[in-house]
């Protein structure tokens, strides 16, 4: 199943290879990334498969959820599907 | 691919702007559940409800984990209970109310609908107990609401069902401070497949099971209007459908889901403007958008129809599978913006009547002064009806005379249902019009064979 990743917040190091780090030890394959930077607010977006997760989708949202509070950000994880139907014909 | 403003639109969506799919509501058929013993009767009904929605509350709660999407209520319609226990020897329904507010309980649901009677042309014996019991099984239950259809444009008003049920409302206010009026609506043209409640119930042409959406959004559409200020309307139709497709198609895909997962049919989508007290989510705030200082405003009337129609056509292209109400709702104490202009004098139940002719349902919880009458009550009920009939549509009455309250005091039901000002109500009488009873005939326009 695919998934789409959002990570908003205020922009530090290191944000990228911890969010990548959550996802792989999971078993979670990221296939697409992209990243912006307004102000100093971080935007990124990733394309992602679950299809080998270990955990089950609530549990692997509740872990980003929670990696995100701990640094100021706020973690999503959405079935692509909600935006394939809201945006696309 | 899907684009980064297109996620983080439906990102600021959500997590801004209020967009949430107001329930998932599920029908269950009681045809089955009628006994003579009522002991036997509550049982069944018990045992029906809970094993059928059984995993509801958890597949919502996964649902909503999966895709972000806040699914604010999850809910339980049945048939009518007047229909389905109609066998049941008991004098007073209350018993079976009580039931279902247990099985609500156990399964989790805040709300089940359906302690309800058709009665639009007249009563069964089933429709006059439980009528009677209506007031007393209120005040005994926390989660179970009751709606009756007094009227519809194929058999006209029930003036004797109108009449009767101004007396229910006076006296379910009475044994519970007006709280349990919160949950009783009179409809007129009450449709079979609405998930939004209290006017839920499952009609008798619905299957064994189904589950039914409840989409909402008014800060989404309010939100996409600040966009526009100042262009002209047709701008402003466009924008509200192009906004009404995209939440329709959402409540869509959550509703497939469900009803997978379930292993239920999927009925419909009710594209209905549902606001909630929360600021920002509100209807009153759309109209004034386009352009009134307050609703209530000559042109609110013309304003709402626009919106009404707009969301009906965006949502119409976004499902195949669209019913229920499917309008903008304005209910009073649910509704910020609404509140506000209530209590600074500059909404009226006048002008909320006038409103009701462009958009679903109708006067919805108002409060009203404690004196107000059993006579006055059935008579807004009627012009309600009358609306209805006349136009095709489906309108009803929530009004809330709350005991001992006085025209500027308020009052909190708690919750979703939120606050509002005692609004002041004509005094001149229309007790001798009441006391007529019989039936208001049918229009001709219902003759259409």
């Amino acid at each position: 199943m695919k998934a789409i990743v959002t990570v908003i917040g205020r922009d530090t190091v290191g944000i990228i290879a911890g969010v990548c780090s959550i996802l792989a030890a999971n078993g979670v394959n990221v296939l697409d990334i992209s990243q912006t930077v307004m102000r100093e607010y971080f935007t990124m977006i990733m394309l992602v498969d679950t299809a080998g997760c270990r955990v089950d989708f609530a549990e692997l949202s509740e872990i980003l959820k929670k990696a995100g509070a701990e640094r100021g950000l706020d973690i999503r994880i959405q079935r692509e599907d909600i935006f394939e139907a809201m945006h696309r014909i | 691919m899907i684009t980064t403003n297109e996620i983080l639109e439906t990102i600021e969506m959500i997590s801004q702007q209020h967009l949430d799919i107001r329930t998932i509501t599920m029908g269950i058929s009681l045809r089955d559940c009628g006994r003579t013993d009522l002991k036997a009767c509550c049982d069944k009904i018990y045992d029906k409800v809970t094993t059928r929605a059984q995993n509801l509350v958890r597949v919502g709660e996964d649902i909503q984990r999966e895709f972000g999407i806040p699914i604010v209520n999850k809910r339980i319609s049945v048939t009518p209970v007047a229909i389905a226990c109609e066998c049941c020897e008991a004098e007073d329904y209350t018993p079976l109310a009580q039931a279902l507010d247990r099985a609500a309980g156990e399964v989790g649901v805040n709300f089940i609908g359906g302690f309800s009677a058709l009665v639009q042309k007249g009563f069964t014996v089933g429709d006059e107990r439980l009528l009677r019991s209506i007031p007393q099984a209120l005040a005994s239950t926390g989660r179970v609401c009751s709606s009756v259809n007094v009227a519809s444009t194929k058999a006209g008003i029930n003036m004797d069902a109108v009449a009767q049920m101004g007396r229910v409302v006076k006296e379910t206010a009475r044994l519970t401070q007006g709280q349990g009026c919160a949950r009783l609506v009179v409809f007129a043209n009450a449709v079979e497949d609405n998930p939004f409640m209290a006017g839920a119930f499952h009609g008798t042409g619905e299957p064994e099971c189904v589950i039914n959406v409840g989409v909402s959004g008014p800060g989404v559409v309010h939100s996409a209007l600040k966009k526009v200020r100042g262009q002209p309307f047709n701008v402003v139709a466009e924008t509200v459908k192009k906004t009404a497709f995209r939440v329709t198609r959402m409540g869509e895909l959550v509703a497939q889901e469900a009803s997978k997962r379930l292993g239920v049919p999927f009925g419909i989508v009710d594209l209905s403007l549902a606001p909630t007290p929360a600021v920002g989510d509100s209807v009153a705030d759309i109209l004034e958008e386009m352009g009134l200082e307050s609703v209530g405003a000559p042109g609110t009337t013309a304003a709402l129809a626009l919106l009404n129609d707009a969301v009906k056509k965006g949502g119409v292209m976004a499902s195949s599978n669209v019913g229920g109400l499917s309008g903008a709702f304005i209910p009073v104490s649910e509704d910020a913006g609404m509140i506000r202009a209530a209590a600074a004098g500059r909404l009226t139940i006048e002008k909320l009547e006038a409103m009701t002719c462009v958009c679903s349902v109708g006067l919805d919880m108002i409060a009203l002064p404690g004196d107000t009458t059993a006579e006055t009550i059935s008579a807004i009920i009627a012009d309600e009806s009358a609306i209805g009939v006349i136009n095709q549509k489906t309108t009803a009455v929530r009004v809330i005379p709350v005991p001992g309250a006085k025209v500027g005091d308020t009052v909190d039901f708690g919750g979703l249902l939120g606050s509002a000002p005692i609004m002041a109500v004509n005094p001149a009488s229309a007790r001798d019009f009441v006391a007529r009873g019989g039936r208001i005939p049918a229009p001709i326009h219902s003759l259409r064979n």
